[in-house]
């Protein structure tokens, strides 16, 4: 397994939000991490990431435990982070947004102007004037530039409109299609299931079904993500 | 008054002004970077001063000084950073002013239990003594002038390392999301260590440019940093561009007051009370036109669009 997240369990300040996750993502794997509103999908990002470190449980990336390593040791072993609320750096160029963390690597600033040539075109204009959908490109860009073993996005879709979301999407697919492994959060089932080779759901902090897509009835759907 | 009098005092305040650049920059970068209030930043101005004192007395040379105080006040910093400031940067700011403050007195204690009360002169190199004639006739010496250069020197200098390198991009990138750029992959404690040496090695080649101007004593440091932070808040904090704005504006200021007020307000009253009065009135004329610009820009003349 490249990710494998064993029985976390996490807090912010006093209040528990994780009380036990399990979650795997093999090389080249595709996985969604479902649940509703507030059941614990970013918290269980940033436990992973090590922005909020877990405070029991386990997570390890290709085997090596990420237990005590800073978010930026994290991120050096592999793990290219898509935040929630995408969080461009608004007072650097979009060119130096994908410049600043680059590591070397398979991708390079011309792969990553194939894939999103709307930040070519805008690659001098500073990040704060982008619209949603183009920060959006570049915060999937700039984490593309850390040659990450495992990209997770957090709801990397949320807010745009659908012709974005479709561009979006798509390059999420030509990403897996290349072999990336790929940790990803939606809501939009319609799109994310048919990228997904795996599901993990989640409630009130813990895992509580796993599965194929094809395997997530419309029941289970009622039932954990229905609102 | 001369035109060659005002030219010499407007020169003074502009190499004025390019000290305080000195100090602003490496104070405005660390409360911009990390938001840490430094108090200390005089002590390392006083270190560089010390350190280039002590080293030229000792090999001779007034540019091995230089680089002593460089050297010195970057790795004072440094030190400082890890053993003190890195406990720093998650608590307010009245913890980090008792720190820095402590600081102040740990860094004039000892530098006094090294070298004494007593003051350490410092001699204007060779290459920069004697003076250059003024349009107007007026003599003014190299040495301010060579100050002058320094300082315009180092601004560029900062310019592009702020703009044109990745360092310049993450301290940039962490002044607006620290918790990002370190998710990217980028160690934000090796890089606070760094802005805030690089910030020390500023002021201490402040101090030690200066210390050929004036004495090298125990406690140099506490009046520019002062007027540093009056700089910082006039040119918004966090801003290079505007510490560098401030500090011109500070210096010229400060200077020119001090020149033409009492010449100015002996037109009205006997000279020896405008002498007494002028001389008071310019020693506030900076704190006036603070007040005069934050009430028009509240938060200075380049605030930074976040925080």
């Amino acid at each position: 397994m490249l990710l494998d997240v064993s029985k976390i369990e996490a807090s912010y300040g006093a209040s528990q939000a994780l009380f036990g996750v399990d979650l795997a993502v093999a090389e080249g794997e595709a996985v969604a991490l479902m649940g509703r509103n507030g059941m614990g999908k970013t918290t269980t990002i940033r436990a992973i990431c090590n922005l909020n470190p877990p405070r029991a449980g386990s997570v390890r990336l290709a085997g090596t435990d990420l237990k005590g390593k800073p978010s930026h040791r994290v991120a050096k072993l592999g793990i290219g982070l898509v935040p929630e609320g995408r969080r461009c750096f608004p007072n650097l160029t979009v060119h130096e947004n994908l410049v600043a963390a680059a590591r070397p690597g398979a991708w390079t600033l011309d792969r990553v102007n194939v894939l999103f040539p709307r930040l070519a075109e805008r690659h001098a204009q500073m990040a704060r004037s982008l619209s949603g959908g183009e920060q959006q490109m570049l915060a999937i860009g700039r984490a593309l530039m850390t040659n990450p073993r495992l990209l997770i996005l957090d709801e990397a879709t949320e807010g745009l409109a659908p012709v974005i979301r479709q561009a979006i999407w798509a390059a999420i697919r030509k990403l897996k299609a290349e072999g990336l492994s790929i940790l990803v959060v939606d809501k939009t089932l319609s799109e994310l299931l048919p990228v997904a080779d795996r599901c993990v759901i989640l409630e009130n902090g813990r895992s509580v079904w796993q599965g194929p897509p094809a395997a997530l009835t419309a029941d289970l759907q009622d039932r954990y993500l229905g609102v | 008054m001369t035109l060659a009098l005002a030219l010499e005092q407007l020169l003074n305040g502009l190499q004025l002004g390019v000290m305080l650049f000195l100090m602003a920059a490496g104070l405005t970068l660390i409360f911009g970077v990390m938001g840490l209030i430094n108090l200390a930043h005089g002590s390392l101005y006083m270190v560089g001063a010390f350190a280039c004192a002590a080293v030229a007395s000792a090999t001779g040379s007034f540019w091995i000084g230089l680089i002593a105080s460089f050297a010195c006040a970057a790795a004072a910093g440094a030190i400082v950073e890890l053993l003190v400031i890195r406990r720093l940067y998650d608590r307010d700011h009245l913890d980090q002013v008792l720190a820095t403050f402590a600081l102040i007195l740990i860094f004039s204690e000892g530098t006094r239990w090294l070298f004494g009360s007593f003051p350490l002169y410092l001699d204007i190199p060779r290459l920069l003594q004697g003076a250059v004639a003024l349009p107007g006739g007026a003599q003014y010496p190299v040495y301010r002038l060579a100050i002058i250069a320094a300082g315009a020197l180092v601004a560029l200098g900062l310019y592009l390392l702020i703009g044109k390198t990745r360092l310049g991009m993450r301290i940039r990138a962490g002044e607006s999301d620290r918790e990002m750029i370190g998710a990217l992959g980028v160690d934000i404690r090796t890089l606070y260590t760094v802005v805030f040496a690089l910030g020390a090695a500023l002021a201490g080649f402040a101090g030690a440019m200066v210390g050929a101007l004036q004495s090298v004593q125990v406690g140099m440091g506490e009046p520019v940093l002062i007027l540093a932070f009056v700089v910082i808040v006039i040119g918004g904090i966090g801003s290079i561009k505007g510490a560098l704005l401030g500090a011109l504006l500070v210096g010229v200021v400060d200077t020119m007051g001090r020149f033409l007020l009492p010449q100015v307000l002996a037109l009205f009253v006997p000279p020896s009370q405008a002498g007494l009065i002028g001389g008071a009135a310019a020693s506030m004329l900076i704190y006036v036109m603070m007040a005069l610009i934050l009430a028009v820009k509240p938060r200075g003349l380049f605030a930074a669009a976040h925080a």
